[in-house]
Formats: structure tokens, sequence, C-alpha cells
């Protein structure tokens, strides 16, 4: 199964690469709708290049590693130790272990360093996946998420801490700087906006479908940079390109603004790993 | 049609009051150290950007409906940092303005140093060759023909351009000559792209 489900994704990737000359030429609204045929198409698990992620991660939280030779089996994501089902889907959450709200990735490295004796170092230096270089935590983030698939968001705001965090995010959308003036509510505050050609969802617009659709598709196959991502990368994608320095990988701020984004799609329902563009 | 960065937009609509009550709030001190510890360092070569001022804090703090008194003074400060070009002539080449018009690179972190693009289409049309353009801003088609060619909007744009929110603020325009983002030549070729007669603005 392998060897071809990579012939697939080969072309898939050659699908999209060779997208933008098509789009030039085209309507936004037919761009639109062959994008749509498209992930309908990659919408099938068996295509979905996301799952080999979903794979490994599966072998990754059953190995045995660190200085105490154990695997994560007994890591607790919030529903009790090794539960799965649903966890993703009330993350981020507080956590009286550590007395912090934290996310799947968080978790997954306090995990490794109080359960494994794992130095998360190179794991954090091996966070965003690329030719030739794996990520553990894209891996594990694509089968946790993915055992909350078909599942609704369950956002958890009820510890002050929890409240504390929300209420950052919020302000965090919000919160324009750096030498381009940009927040993130810049670009996702309204529906039907695009950059260039871009639809870009409006994520104000509490349990609306944009925002809804938008975090219960994440973590996500991205074709154009044939990784599978987190939503860790996504705000790091996002930061990038709102021309801020390297926002810290784990620090609590995308925390706090993953709190308020899920918070914002309670009630929609996670369909992942996805894939996009 | 890559990842392209937004550009301008006025006036973006915050939550409803109502809407806005009853929710967690957070004081600006347990803001900052959260943000300090995303952002602990500048890092080398960036110490000139600046990363957050007093009119970002307000427009952040109102979600850009600034009450009037706050929006006169604003725009009284915001209109203090306008440089012209010292020989008060704010046209450049309509072809340069093109290119950089269309130039989403640089500025990112991981972007080796090189010369920033204005990055225009994201937001806006102006050409109307050119399909590959966002929505968050107004269509500038016909810019300067709109204008009549007039000497005086011409600078109005270039002041515009150099800071917008001397014009209207919160804008969601990046604030281009405060910032150092774009350079006194780069602002006045965009200035000729929607100012002259044969740029295809206003063709």
């Amino acid at each position: 199964m392998k060897p071809r489900l990579i012939a697939i994704a080969a072309l898939a990737a050659g699908v999209v690469l060779a997208m933008p000359h098509h789009a030039a030429a085209q309507t936004p609204v037919d761009t639109e709708k062959e994008l749509e045929k498209y992930r309908q198409m990659m919408s099938d698990p068996m295509s979905n290049p996301g799952f080999l992620n979903v794979d490994r991660g599966e072998a990754l939280w059953g190995t045995k590693r660190g200085t105490k030779n154990v695997s994560l089996e007994t890591c607790d994501l919030g529903k009790g130790p090794g539960k799965l089902e649903g966890a993703y889907a009330e993350l981020p959450r507080y956590f009286a272990d550590t007395d912090k709200v934290m996310d799947l990735e968080q978790r997954l490295k306090h995990c490794m360093e109080a359960i494994q004796g794992l130095d998360t170092a190179d794991v954090v230096k091996r966070r965003f996946g690329r030719e030739g270089q794996i990520s553990d935590m894209e891996d594990l983030v694509a089968f946790i998420a993915n055992k909350s698939s078909g599942m609704k968001f369950n956002p958890q705001v009820t510890h002050p801490k929890e409240k504390e965090a929300y209420a950052v995010g919020e302000a965090l959308f919000y919160r324009r700087s750096d030498f381009m003036d940009f927040s993130c509510s810049t670009c996702h505050s309204e529906d039907d906006r695009r950059i260039r050609l871009q639809g870009l969802p409006n994520l104000v617009k509490a349990k609306g479908k944009d925002v809804q659709a938008t975090m219960g598709s994440w973590p996500t196959y991205r074709v154009s940079q044939s990784q599978l991502r987190t939503m860790q990368h996504r705000l790091w994608d996002c930061y990038r390109q709102m021309r801020t320095p390297e926002p810290v990988y784990l620090s609590e701020g995308l925390t706090a603004l993953t709190l308020f984004l899920v918070k914002q799609a309670e009630g929609g329902e996670l369909q992942v790993p996805s894939i996009k563009r | 049609m890559k990842k392209h960065l937004t550009l301008a937009m006025f006036a973006l609509l915050a939550l409803p009051a109502a809407q806005a009550q009853d929710k967690p709030k957070v004081n600006a001190a347990t803001l900052e150290k959260y943000t300090r510890a995303m952002w602990p360092k500048t890092p080398d070569g960036w110490e000139k950007r600046i990363t957050y001022d007093e009119t970002q804090a307000i427009c952040s703090q109102y979600r850009n409906e600034l009450p009037q008194a706050e929006f006169e003074k604003v725009k009284a400060r915001e209109l203090a940092t306008v440089k012209l070009p010292a020989d008060g002539n704010v046209l450049g080449d309509w072809k340069k303005g093109r290119s950089t018009a269309n130039n989403g690179r640089g500025g990112t972190f991981t972007d080796r140093p090189m010369e920033n693009g204005a990055n225009c289409y994201a937001c806006h049309q102006m050409d109307k060759a050119e399909l590959s353009y966002g929505t968050l801003g107004p269509s500038l088609l016909n810019y300067g023909k709109d204008r009549k060619f007039a000497p005086e909007e011409a600078r109005a744009t270039y002041a515009k351009i150099y800071n917008s929110m001397a014009v209207f603020p919160c804008s969601s325009m990046p604030r281009f000559g405060y910032h150092g983002f774009l350079t006194e030549a780069q602002m006045k070729d965009l200035t000729a792209f929607l100012f002259d007669p044969e740029s295809p603005v206003n063709k």
C-alpha cells in the first residue's frame, strides 16, 4: 500500500504545484471549485498522505524510549492515562500536575520528559518535518487527533487558568504589532475576503462555519509543503507572514491563542488529518 | 499565487460590545508576560523594528474602532510622523512601482535580507490585467484618473502609503514609511503607479 500512497501523493503534489499557472487564467470562483474537487478527491484516507503520519505516530506512541525505557502509553492527555479517544477535542486544557494550560504538543513534551525521561531537545529541533527529517510531534499529533476525528470540539474554559488563557488568546487575536501593524483580526474578521486569490476564514464569528471548518481540519497534510502540519505550525506561519520575529515553539501565548480559537469553533466537528493546499 | 501577506483595509469590524461582555478579561501586564515569552529577544538586525507602540496598543484595545477623541489624537500623532520627499516630488517610476506592488517578499523571519515588496495586490485590485488580487482593501482601479491626476491628491496618496493612520487611525494598512518597511524611492514609484496616466491602473 505504501508505494501506491506515495505515488498518489506525488501525483497530487504535481497537480497543486501546477495550479498557480492555471489559476491566473481562471476566475477565483473556478479556482475555488477546482480546489474543492481536488479536496474531495484527496479526502479519502487511502489517498491522504497524512495517514502515514497517523501510522508512524501510533508506532511511536507505543515505542519504549528515554532513560526509563517506557512508552508514552501512560501519558494523561486530559481524559485519563492512555485514554486517547476525544482527548484532542478537549485540548488545550488545564493540567493539575503541571499547574498549566497545555496544548497537545506541550503535553506530549511533558510526558516524554516526565514519563520516559527523554531529552526532548532533539524532538523540539525536529518539530517541523521536512525532506529528510521526520517530526515526532507531527506524527504523534496526527495519530492522537485522529482519535477525535468525527467528534465535536468540547473546549475547556472553566478553571481560572483556562479562563486566563482564553482571555489572553482573544487579546492576542486583536493585538496589532511589529512593523506591519498586523493582528490575526486583520485577515480573519470578515466573511468572504481573499488575500490574493486565497480565501480567508472569518474566525471572529463564534460557532461560525468558517471557524468550525478551519479548526476542525487541523492537523492537516499540506500538499504545498509535502508535510503534515499542526496548529503550532499554522500559527508559526501566520506570525511569519505578519512579519513578527519567530514565536517560540510551545510558548504559552500560542496555546492561549489556540484555546481561544477552539472555543470560537465550539460545536464544530473534527475531520483529521485533513488535506489542504 | 504563493503565500502573500495582507495589506490594507479601512475600518475592521470589532465585536459588538454586548458580545464582548461576560467574558474573561485580561490586563495589559498579563498579556505582556505572555508576549515576552513568545518573543523573548529581538533577533539580530531587528533592533530598529518597532514591535509595539502607543498607536498599536490603542487600536488593539478598541479593536480598531476608536472613540472620536482618541481618533483625533492618534491622527494628529501619526500625521506628525509623515515625511514627504525633500524636493516635493512624490512621483517616481510607475514601472518600478508596478513590480513593487506585485512583490510580496521580504521582512519575514525566514527571508534573507532583501528589498521588501509592498504586496499591494494581497489586498487591492490595481492593474486589471492582474487577476490575482485580494479583497481586504478597496479596489484601486483608475485611482489616479478618478482623482483627475491632481498633484495634491498624489501628495496625499504618498502620505497615505507613508502612514495610513495619519489619514485613518487604525487602518488595516501598514504604515510603510513610518516603519521604514519601504524606502522613499519605492513609495514614490508606487504613487506613480497609481497616478501616472500611462500606468495600467488608469487604463
